[in-house]
């Protein structure tokens, strides 16, 4: 089922094209032939690039600002109260009660039916860049590009456990099958990578040992086709699955076998005349050329040492530094939406050690991605978010804080954005956002705007509705815009 | 000559065609009069996509007083005081009005909607005004009527047809023979057609040689297989919960349940009854039970914290959800936060439907139960068997034995002497009982106190008795320490130690009255029902006596009182005073048990202390006092006891003689047995009836509002107009009823469209999980229709239904398309040939399995776990899982039986669209994307398979390269090679062959994938060489291909 007009508007067209130019011996298929009697060369421009997908926002509503997107996704949800948002007044009623004026009618996770105690800051706060903006002393090194961030102290979101709360950041919606961020923008514009996937994720583990499971539906393409799936990079084996030959089986081998497959369906198709056989035939292409590019991409141990010590990682450690330099790669190979998991900040206890933890596995390579970025000039094009999916009590959980959504800090850099400012406030205790609240739906249409798109217009007929990745919500924030 | 209407449709496909279909288009006009505008094809969608938001059902956003959808409002003045319809008169009709003008004030759609009407479709509203604007109620909730047509098969060649003739189309030609056996093969079994039954079918001159073929199809044990796969995708059937931790549950029987409801041809109506409601039904067996499962197939959480009003929310719409995907082809979950915006169903029709569920018992969070036994024939009978022991032990235990009565007599003069001598103790309340260590301390009502918590090594319990000040001075003669034995101490007590151990150090008393010094209470004699004599080497006493723990000595660690190995049991130890310690009214007695064993947290777990002024109470032998429930009878005199009592005394008599232990020991091992067996065999997650949870409205679907008005279940109202419901509370058993009632217009069209849907690629009405207002009116609605009335009538009869469809002409007809007929019904909406579309993911796997010849075809049973790549899992946690693939025949099952993670769907399977099962999912998506290439390619599994059919090829095909090459072509596709094609294969079998050559250790490597063995006196080089070829075959696109 292609459930909407575009789609099958693509699908049309290629499939018309096909009908008045006649048969496939003479189009694709006589490529596959050709390429058999002529070993190891086959044409990929012209036939992988024949099915690509360019996007149903052509030309965009806006001039686009952001070509790609980078997020950072902090798994487990992030204490705002330890990193970006400072707060001395709760540091001064550690201990006490809770007002219940802070608390009253909200949710509450584990805490609920609890005595709900203030618990101070576990970090301390410093000034950082030309704003004089504090962040936690412990994340110096994003201070350091503190004046090309965009920090919002008031986010806030409707879900409340890991899992729905993924959802809603990623989808918009907390009722699964919907498509996620990445899925909707390689949808909406297509992607500029040749013989990557258009929407990629990478994940990360923390030592810490607070780490939360990730489904695989937090990438999925929901209801839209599954080629604008993301495909989860992995660190070990192989990176995408079965990218691998099977042992014993060479690349020479396996480029034979599929010359074969292609020269056989092409063969097949100039007596049936079916569309899909020309889509397979790029499609093996491509999987074959993504059998070479895909190790050429995730081996960084060619990058210079100063890059590896810049991210401060070393060649397959799997680490969070690691999949930053990974993202730059693949941004320079032009896939449009890349998505990091960092995992490991859901501190229901230890939420002092545990942001140490996670301050030495990311600021830097925060730092690193950001500069790099400016370097290489793609900084001004690429939109980086970081974020978790909710932020933390002020009240305490033992030593640690619970989850905690009506109010809490992500950033945002690069294309489109407005840098070296501090958008939103909390209330005194870093309970609620109180000024320019910021909703998910509402992060969304910005991002989109970024990228050139209305978010009202980005939509897919779906159960009879128009869906969006906004729902029949969001509204772009102008003071974050650059 | 093609009628206008169809030529205007590929017009209506932008961009499609634009060219040639304009010119066509300018062509025909002129040529024919336009047939009158058909209400709920053409003029329906267009208001529903475009004017509904804002002038339909939903009555939250009606805009302007006007709604588009009732024709009586339509008509009438709307609030700028002009009507939006003259009927007959589209230039005084304000609609018409609002289409043409550019005032952006005035302008319908408004410009912020996004929403424009193209020339055509503003023409198409304009001609219908004039034609009289004639509404037609939305044709999926007319009851269905049967259009006249002959019977059988031939009505639905018949009613397309008739269609086609307008169209100007012509059915295709009959499919050879080697196509229908193929295409009949994977639509009714799932499995490609050997290359004999497809000769022998070529070969068959009988008339009714397809009949028969069909008839073979639908008697297979496989078809149940085949059918199931869309029904366990609509109904969202996986192995796992869904959320968070995405755990496992016991549920596959209600997979078998579904094959075998195909198998048997179980009628729809009661297969749908079962489902909803089969806890529910008259003398429910297993069978009906484990139909019921089908309530608890949505996704439940176990992530702590989750919020269970939350949840409860949220299952109760999944639930709604599923009801109106399976059976009612309707997008209910629109209305969980307002009324539909296209539909008659309203936000109050959402919860009361949501009210049928409120009676599954379950867990709201955390994890699901084991559910109920579903043992197969065989197992059932070891069950009995089992069962039949354990009773006949049982039985004897509680039968007849007067060789016992001497003993018993015995017994009870022993506990009622026993009795005699508690009473002379007196249970003492504390008043607090505090724990130095920071454990928790409980008092219970039974005076004993349970400690809990922090949990240390050592400890002092201080417990503070108050003499109450109307009760008289009395002489301490002794105090009593019982170590009482509890559920919840580890090793069930009575001490904290893991093994249910504790050490006493010491106990010391005193009495403390107000302004007072207090006075030392002297102990001089201690006793125990149980000295603990092992591990005593560095204990002075070399034993853990009582005496030591009132011998003045707190400070070391080693003597104390203990009692291993009689743990789990309750246990005394008796102090006697010197008797000069009198205590007196509002006096306390302060109570310390000083514990400093110092390691393995060896406290005490429950306790109770007691006093006595008798000095006899503490130096009589010490016998453990009766139970409390014997305590009570035993204190009524022997002829004055009723038979209840008589019996509770002799089932305590007979549980606890020596004389009975080796009867005892059987009934023990007897049941241990049988709980082992029952563990071990399938349980199902099964519906059952509890005390329904309270089902508000929630506005706007928010949980945290609790002011919504209380629903009891109820119809949706609208749409069961006219229905005779039953009264009273209505049950799940009603709502399904009603769902295969008469005059539901829905269920058997949905079922149909879905079905139809199965043998030809496509819905008759194409969206299949949405027939209201935004799906799509059928092109073909009177064989929708027709099917519908069919499958009612037949008295549900599935299988009459598939028999149909496949004997009819349309199905069998050629899916080859002409150059003219892909251009003007590219997506085969016309039905002027079959379809041609790649296999579903499961089949994909059936397919290599069975070339190969590796498939094992056993029906049903726990999933199954083929090869996967590893670490695939590694973002699951709570806990952590690995993946181990299944042993032996298991590896090589069908694909429906692959274990379904929700959260992590088999790679192999989500590459070729099948779905994750968290929703459900009417149809799957049909991609054709990169990934699957890598799997056919590189999967072991199909690596595995292709090996497996090279050894097929060198050991069954006839010797010699080109016979081989065609032999293992026909084995693959079931049709012969062209010369080309063989050429092919040879070319690359030669290079392949001497690169093995070449390389024997590559060769080598290549013949080691998966876990099957491979057969030594083959060559391995040209072993490898034709596992190329094997792989070639199975990734080809006609192989993957039903046509």
């Amino acid at each position: 089922m292609f459930p909407f007009q575009e789609f099958l508007q693509h699908q049309g067209q290629q499939q018309t094209r096909r009908v008045f130019l006649g048969r496939a011996s003479q189009g694709v298929g006589a490529l596959a032939l050709a390429s058999l009697l002529r070993p190891g060369v086959i044409s990929a421009a012209a036939t992988v690039g024949r099915d690509r997908w360019p996007g149903v926002v052509n030309p965009p509503h806006f001039p686009a600002r952001a070509k790609r997107v980078i997020w950072l996704t902090m798994a487990g949800g992030p204490s705002h109260l330890e990193t970006f948002d400072p707060k001395p007044k709760l540091a001064a009623m550690h201990g006490q009660p809770m007002p219940e004026s802070f608390t009253k009618g909200k949710q509450i996770a584990q805490l609920q039916g609890q005595k709900l105690t203030c618990f101070g800051p576990q970090a301390k706060f410093k000034r950082f860049g030309a704003t004089g903006a504090e962040i936690s002393e412990l994340f110096p090194h994003i201070g350091s590009v503190l004046d090309r961030i965009c920090l919002i102290r008031s986010m806030t979101s409707e879900a409340i456990n890991h899992d729905p709360a993924h959802m809603f950041m990623n989808t918009g919606s907390q009722i699964a099958g919907r498509p996620s961020m990445g899925a909707w923008l390689t949808y909406g514009l297509g992607s500029e990578a040749e013989e990557l996937p258009g929407f990629v994720v990478l994940t990360s583990l923390g030592r810490g040992g607070q780490n939360q499971p990730i489904a695989a539906r937090q990438w999925a393409a929901g209801f839209l086709p599954s080629r604008f799936q993301g495909v989860h990079l992995r660190g070990k084996g192989d990176p995408v699955l079965y990218l691998g030959n099977p042992p014993g089986v060479t690349r020479d081998g396996q480029h034979r076998v599929i010359e074969t497959v292609n020269s056989l369906n092409a063969r097949h198709d100039a007596v049936v005349d079916d569309p899909e056989i020309a889509t397979r035939i790029a499609q093996y292409e491509m999987a074959f050329q993504m059998q070479a590019s895909v190790p050429e991409l995730m081996d960084i141990s060619k990058e210079p040492a100063t890059v590896l010590e810049q991210y401060g990682c070393k060649s397959g450690d799997g680490s969070f530094a690691s999949n930053c330099l990974l993202a730059r790669r693949l941004a320079e190979r032009g896939v449009r939406f890349i998505q990091l998991y960092h995992k490991d900040w859901d501190h229901h206890g230890g939420v002092k050690q545990g942001i140490e933890f996670k301050a030495q596995e990311i600021d830097r390579a925060c730092m690193a991605l950001i500069t790099d970025l400016e370097q290489r000039d793609m900084l001004r094009d690429t939109l980086i978010v970081w974020a978790g999916e909710f932020g933390r009590t002020p009240m305490s959980q033992g030593d640690g804080r619970d989850h905690h959504n009506a109010g809490f800090s992500i950033w945002m850099a690069g294309g489109g954005i407005r840098p070296g400012i501090v958008y939103g406030v909390t209330d005194e205790l870093g309970y609620s956002a109180v000024e320019n609240p910021i909703d998910v739906h509402d992060l969304h249409a910005t991002m989109l705007r970024t990228l050139g798109i209305e978010h009202t217009r980005l939509a897919v007929k779906f159960q009879g509705l128009d869906a969006r990745l906004t729902g029949i919500a969001g509204n772009v924030i102008p003071g974050i815009l650059a | 000559m093609p009628s206008p209407r169809i030529i205007l449709k590929s017009c209506l496909r932008p961009l499609r065609l634009a060219v040639v279909g304009w010119a066509l288009w300018k062509m025909a006009v002129p040529a024919f009069a336009a047939p009158r505008v058909d209400f709920n094809r053409e003029v329906r969608p267009i208001l529903s996509d475009n004017c509904f938001a804002c002038h339909g059902p939903d009555s939250q956003k009606v805009k302007g007083k006007l709604r588009l959808d009732l024709r009586a409002n339509a008509i009438a003045p709307a609030k700028s005081g002009k009507p939006a319809i003259v009927a007959g008169k589209p230039d005084q009709s304000e609609l018409v009005r609002r289409l043409e003008t550019s005032d952006p004030d005035d302008q319908m759609p408004p410009p912020e909607s996004h929403k424009t009407l193209t020339p055509v479709q503003r023409e198409l509203l304009t001609r219908w005004i004039r034609e009289g604007a004639e509404y037609q109620g939305h044709w999926a909730y007319q009851p269905p009527v049967r259009p006249s047509a002959p019977a059988g098969p031939a009505a639905i060649d018949f009613l397309i047809r008739q269609h086609l003739k307008a169209t100007g189309l012509r059915p295709a030609p009959e499919a050879d023979r080697r196509t229908l056996a193929r295409r009949l093969k994977f639509d009714l079994l799932g499995l490609p057609a050997r290359p004999e039954e497809v000769e022998a079918f070529v070969n068959d001159p009988a008339p009714d040689a397809y009949e028969r073929l069909v008839e073979r199809f639908l008697a297979s044990p496989h078809y149940g297989e085949r059918m199931a796969i869309g029904w366990l995708d609509v109904v969202r059937f996986a192995d796992t919960i869904g959320y968070h931790s995405d755990t496992p549950r016991n549920i596959w029987p209600y997979r078998d349940y579904v094959i075998q409801a195909f198998n048997r041809n179980k009628p729809f109506d009661v297969f749908t009854r079962e489902q909803l409601a089969g806890d529910l039904l008259p003398g429910a067996g297993q069978e009906q039970k484990v139909g019921s499962a089908f309530n608890r197939l949505l996704l439940t959480t176990e992530e702590g914290g989750a919020q269970s009003k939350d949840y409860e929310a949220r299952y109760l719409t999944d639930r709604v959800r599923a009801v109106g995907a399976v059976w009612m082809g309707q997008t209910i979950g629109c209305a969980q936060c307002h009324d539909h915006k296209f539909d008659p169903i309203g936000t109050r029709d959402f919860y009361a439907m949501g009210a049928f569920f409120a009676d599954v018992k379950e867990a709201i969070i955390g994890r699901r139960e084991d559910g109920m036994l579903v043992p197969d024939e065989e197992q059932a009978k070891e069950l009995a068997r089992r069962r039949e022991g354990l009773t006949t032990l049982e039985k004897r235990f509680e039968g007849p034995m007067p060789e016992m009565n001497a003993a018993y007599d015995s017994w009870q003069r022993d506990l009622t002497a026993a009795l005699a001598s508690d009473e002379r103790w007196t249970r003492l309340a504390p008043e607090t009982a505090e724990s130095a260590g920071g454990a928790t301390l409980k008092i219970r009502d039974d005076r004993s106190v349970l400690a809990s918590g922090k949990n240390p090594d050592v400890d002092t319990y201080t417990l503070r008795f108050r003499r109450g000040t109307n009760s008289s001075p009395v002489q301490l003669a002794g105090l009593r320490i019982e170590a009482l034995p509890d559920d919840a101490l580890p090793s069930k007590g009575p001490g904290r130690a893991d093994n249910g151990n504790f050490v006493l150090t010491e106990v010391v008393a005193r009495i403390e009255r107000d302004g007072a010094e207090s006075r030392p209470v002297h102990f001089m004699v201690a006793r125990a029902t149980h000295e603990q004599t092992t591990l005593a080497e560095n204990n002075p006493y070399k034993a853990w006596t009582a005496a030591s723990a009132i011998d003045g000595d707190s400070k070391g660690s080693s003597p104390g009182w203990a009692i291993l190995p009689q743990v789990g049991k309750p246990q005394q130890l008796l102090l006697g005073t010197d008797g000069t310690s009198g205590w007196q009214p509002g006096e306390v007695l302060v109570g310390q048990l000083q514990q400093r064993h110092g390691n393995g947290h060896h406290t005490l777990g429950r306790f109770r202390i007691a006093m006595t002024t008798d000095s006899t109470a503490v130096t009589s032998p010490i016998a453990l006092p009766p139970a409390p429930e014997l305590a009570e009878v035993l204190r009524f005199p022997v002829d004055q006891r009723n038979d209840e009592q008589r019996r509770r005394l002799v089932t305590a008599f007979r549980s606890s003689t020596p004389l009975l232990e080796d009867l005892r020991n059987r009934i023990e091992v007897a049941r241990n047995s049988l709980s082992g067996y029952e563990a071990a065999l399938p349980h199902c997650l099964v519906t059952e009836r509890g005390d329904p949870r309270t089902v508000r409205v929630l506005p706007r679907g928010n949980w945290m509002v609790e002011t919504g008005d209380v629903m009891e279940p109820a119809l949706p109202v609208k749409l069961s107009e006219g229905y005779r419901k039953p009264t009273g509370r209505l049950t799940r058993l009603d709502l399904a009823e009603w769902l295969v009632a008469r005059d539901n217009p829905l269920t058997s069209r949905v079922v149909m469209n879905r079905l139809w849907k199965q043998f030809f690629g496509i819905g008759l009405s194409k969206v299949l999980d949405d027939l209201g207002a935004q799906g799509e009116t059928p092109i073909h609605q009177p064989v929708l229709d027709w099917l519908a009335c069919e499958f009612r009538e037949s008295g549900w009869d599935v299988k009459h239904m598939v028999r149909t469809i496949v004997l009819s002409e349309t199905y069998r007809q050629s899916s080859t398309a002409s150059r003219e007929m892909l251009t003007r019904d590219p997506d085969n909406r016309e039905l002027a040939r079959q379809g041609r579309w790649r296999v579903e993911a499961e089949l994909v796997r059936d397919l290599a399995l069975t070339v190969s010849g590796r498939l094992v075809p056993s029906i049903g049973g726990p999933s199954a776990l083929p090869y996967q790549p590893e670490g695939y899992w590694e973002n699951l946690n709570f806990p952590q899982r690995t993946y181990a693939a299944s042993a032996g025949g298991d590896q090589y099952r069908r694909g429906l039986y692959t274990w379904w993670q929700r959260s992590y769907v088999h790679p192999a399977m989500l590459a070729f669209d099948a779905p994750t099962r968290e929703e459900c999912a009417a149809e799957r998506s049909r991609s054709n994307i990169p990934q699957q290439a890598l799997v056919l390619l590189n999967d072991p599994s199909f690596v595995e398979s292709a090996r497996a059919f090279a050894v097929r090829i060198l050991r069954e095909a006839p010797p010699g390269t080109g016979k081989r090459l065609a032999w293992a072509w026909l084995q693959t596709l079931a049709r012969s090679a062209d010369a080309a094609e063989l050429a092919t294969l040879e070319h690359l079998l030669e290079r392949q062959r001497s690169d093995y050559r070449a390389d024997p250790a590559a060769a080598q490597a290549y013949l080691s994938n998966g876990t099957s063995v491979t057969p030594q006196d083959i060559d391995p080089a040209e072993l490898a060489a034709w596992t190329d070829i094997a792989r070639a075959l199975l990734n080809l696109h006609e192989t993957i291909t039903r046509s």
